[in-house]
């Protein structure tokens, strides 16, 4: 995976096959402590403690059509080459937590790369789901939230082209406003 | 900077069209493959594409929605297209490029891109 948004795309997938309602989405950045925090939090129906290790080895998987699971090792495996930390946290019934740190400058983190296609993505391919996406850099902070935009969308579906293409630019345009306020900073 | 008070407008112009979109029977149904495998071989950028060309084309009567790995991994991007009353079409190590193709030659006039099936690859 080149883009750390790629694995927030496989991993998302996830909390969806775990019949999650809500998944949050949270990119935090803080160039003082040089780290760059990403987190997947679902309510979807968890795993039990064995399980929750079992799945961050590659040669675990619920699926059926093969038999390695790379999604959740590959994530950590790119934070751990980084000088960074993953945490995985679950409990049946109530949902699972994603987390994973990179050293911010570390020369081998990948770019968070075209997030606005993920989540435009994810949002337009289970319309019926709540996601929250949040973007944290230094204190500066903006969340595309599907509650908010069902409330002033009312019965038109979240997976209209038009409204796909909207979610597109205003991620698009408040990464540009986050990128240009550390422009502005240093 | 994009805000979310631009949403309304967009709500009435899409309003008129949403009935349009209502009950259709005659669904077409694209659905790309999005799991770790699919995603690692650019199914991301295909998947946009697809979503990008529809819209343009207008097409109201087209759902784009993901599956997850078929057990084909080493063929991926995946890409499988549902026409009523027909049977499955299976696209393999789809391209953005190929996108178009597929969406004015098979979504729209109804014949599949052979040479990008799985019968080619298989």
């Amino acid at each position: 995976m080149k883009e750390i948004s790629l694995h927030i795309l496989d991993l998302a997938q996830n909390s969806i096959r775990a019949g999650a309602k809500n998944i949050v989405i949270r990119v935090l950045e803080d160039s003082a402590a040089d780290t760059f925090m990403v987190s997947i939090a679902d309510d979807g129906c968890g795993m039990a403690p064995e399980m929750v290790k079992a799945v961050q080895s590659p040669f675990v998987t619920t699926r059926t059509t093969r038999k390695v699971g790379l999604g959740i090792p590959l994530f950590a495996a790119g934070c751990e080459n980084c000088e960074g930390s993953f945490r995985l946290e679950s409990e049946p019934g109530r949902g699972t937590c994603l987390t994973g740190t990179y050293r911010r400058s570390h020369i081998d983190r990948p770019p968070l790369g075209a997030i606005a296609d993920t989540v435009a993505m994810l949002i337009s391919a289970n319309p019926a789901l709540h996601f929250r996406y949040e973007h944290n850099r230094d204190g500066c902070a903006y969340a595309l939230d599907t509650e908010e935009l069902r409330r002033i969308l009312g019965e038109i579906p979240l997976n209209a082209p038009e409204i796909t293409a909207f979610i597109m630019e205003f991620i698009n345009s408040n990464e540009a406003e986050l990128e240009s306020m550390e422009v502005q900073k240093s | 900077m994009k805000t979310l008070q631009e949403l309304e407008a967009i709500r009435q112009k899409t309003l008129n069209e949403l009935n349009l979109r209502k009950n259709r029977e005659d669904g077409i149904r694209v659905v790309v493959g999005l799991a770790t495998c699919g995603i690692a071989a650019g199914a991301r950028p295909v998947m946009a594409a697809f979503v990008e060309e529809i819209n343009k084309r207008r097409l109201t009567n087209v759902t784009v929605s993901q599956t997850g790995c078929i057990g084909l991994c080493r063929l991926e991007p995946i890409v499988e297209v549902y026409l009523p009353g027909k049977e499955k079409v299976t696209y393999c190590k789809v391209t953005p490029e190929q996108v178009g193709r597929i969406v004015s030659e098979h979504i729209v006039n109804g014949s599949p891109v052979v040479e990008y099936t799985i019968g080619n690859f298989e």
